[in-house]
């Protein structure tokens, strides 16, 4: 707690700041204080609460099992058969080139307002680092730790199960750590575009009204709800890699 | 009785030859180093006796049969003691029987009775981070000799410890000898330490070669420090350093 106890102090700092401006500039439509957010958030807790947070973590959820699945098969696939490695590693690293918010569009027009274009965006946006995060794990076992298998008469798949899972195992926690705020982001933002719910739809829907504390409140809630998942995710990391010190 | 029979052999990416028409032996239970610069192909022995690299030339036999024929005929320790973090020394040292399929109750007896042996039994549940240096390579070792086989590989094992502990290892390792019977083939670059342990000692000169000197160590066991101070041991030491600086060129 204590070591915490500086970033807390700023965090306290910035928040006064924003506090004093927004009082200053009194255009709750541009600049909603801080205060005015939370009041904001308590009078739309149930719309918020009910039915579009239910909404974006549906969708958030749907769109990172599918990338996590799918990352982790790629990973596996390329890091078992070196040839799958050469065909699809430069192409999937250069793919994360593509800004995916300018095209997720598209997805809209194609796949329409329901779930699908939103868990796509999703999926498009964590499922590229979970793969190459992981497969940079597979990868980054000590060579000379699978001679010393190899020596023991260790196969294939020996080498896998006992190197190279736990090796990538903090590369996995790594890459899901990060995916989880990018799959938020991702989500709310294909529902910015097009939706008839979700935290995304909601706050584009305040906009229109000039809500300023509305816009917000969906968004706070958003990044309450993302820190917490990753709060979690850690202590499940810290329980399981109890070794990490070392690495 | 592990016997080189006219090896010859080169890693593809090198130019130069490692070793040409190599033969020597080394008998059933007895304690051989192998002394060189570093660089002139002693981890190479290794590598070809484990069947990580398969000679060119010539062949490799392991009580009369080529090792291409058997398994589990010898086991290898690296200079890093290569401990799985993720392992409890417990699980380290089971490893190997792990991986030959040796049923759970037998590995768990096997790995108390090595563990006692080797003075480690109270640090059986502790994580390789939780052990000094001195302490991972006797786990090491531990894990090496649960491997089952009777031709034990340690290259330069202690040669990452303080100067404190590697004599120390040293005495404690001929002690381990004497308890399991087992063949070692030691590799350093240490001409003391060869020579306070083992019985012969092979001597890489130059590269790539195609003998090594076999030099016998005039010394019983048990051993002590003091026997270092002899004459004749004094001696042999000089011999053996002079012999390696001829095959070094700066
Ligand atoms: N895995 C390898 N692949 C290719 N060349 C190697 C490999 N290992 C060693 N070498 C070559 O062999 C030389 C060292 O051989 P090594 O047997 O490791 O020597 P030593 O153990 O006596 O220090 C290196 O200089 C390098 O050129
Ligand atoms: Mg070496």
């Amino acid at each position: 707690m204590r070591k915490n106890l500086p970033s807390a102090l700023l965090i306290a700092f910035l928040l006064l700041l924003w506090q004093g401006a927004a009082m200053g500039i009194n255009a709750a439509y541009i600049l909603p204080s801080p205060v005015q957010i939370l009041v904001r958030l308590w009078e739309l807790r149930e719309p918020l609460f009910l039915v579009h947070l239910p909404a974006t973590m549906g969708v958030t959820a749907f769109g990172l099992f599918i990338s996590i699945a799918l990352g982790l098969l790629l990973a596996v696939s390329m890091d078992w058969n070196p040839k799958l490695e050469k065909a699809l590693y430069p192409v999937i690293v250069a793919s994360q080139t593509i800004p995916t918010t300018a095209i997720a569009p598209l997805f809209i027009l194609w796949f329409g307002y329901g779930i699908w274009s939103k868990v796509l965006v999703t999926i498009l946006m964590t499922f590229f680092p979970i793969a190459i995060t992981v497969f940079d794990g597979l990868k980054g076992t000590k060579r000379e730790m699978e001679e010393l298998l190899l020596t023991y008469g260790a196969s294939k798949k020996d080498i896998f199960i006992k190197l190279k899972l736990p090796t990538a195992l903090p590369h996995f926690f790594s890459a899901v750590k990060m995916s989880v705020p990018l799959s938020v982001i991702g989500a709310a933002i294909a529902e910015w575009l097009g939706a008839q719910k979700g935290l995304g739809y909601f706050s584009k829907r305040m906009m229109t009204q000039l809500d300023g504390a509305g816009v917000f409140a969906p968004v706070v809630l958003l990044s309450v709800v993302a820190m917490a998942a990753v709060g979690v995710i850690s202590m499940i990391e810290r329980k399981l890699i109890k070794w990490r010190k070392e690495l | 009785m592990l016997e080189f029979q006219n090896v010859t052999f080169r890693y593809p990416e090198d130019h130069l030859l490692m070793m040409e028409n190599l033969s020597f032996s080394v008998e059933d239970r007895a304690f051989v180093s192998i002394i060189g610069a570093s660089g002139c192909g002693k981890s190479t022995i290794f590598r070809l006796i484990n069947g990580l690299e398969q000679p060119d030339e010539g062949e490799i036999l392991v009580d009369g049969k080529p090792i291409a024929e058997l398994r589990q005929y010898s086991a290898f320790m690296p200079q890093k003691d290569l401990l799985f973090p993720w392992r409890s020394v417990e699980k380290n040292i089971c490893l190997p029987m792990e991986l030959q399929g040796v049923p759970e109750k037998e590995q768990d007896e096997r790995c108390v009775e090595v563990l006692e042996q080797v003075g480690l039994l109270d640090y059986r549940k502790k994580y390789p981070k939780e052990l000094s240096g001195g302490m991972k390579q006797r786990v090491a070792f531990a894990r090496t000799l649960l491997s089952g086989a009777d031709m034990l590989l340690l290259d330069e094992p202690f040669s990452a410890l303080d100067y404190l502990t590697r004599v120390e290892m040293q005495e404690w390792l001929l002690h381990q000898w004497e308890h399991f019977h087992k063949t070692i083939l030691f590799i350093t670059h240490d001409v003391e330490e060869a020579v306070f342990l083992s019985q012969s000692i092979y001597v890489i000169k130059e590269r790539p070669f195609s003998e090594m000197e076999r030099v016998e160590v005039p010394l019983t066991y048990p051993r002590s420090r003091s026997d270092l101070k002899r004459p004749d041991i004094a001696d042999l030491k000089e011999r053996l350093i002079g012999k390696l600086r001829k095959g070094v060129s700066l």
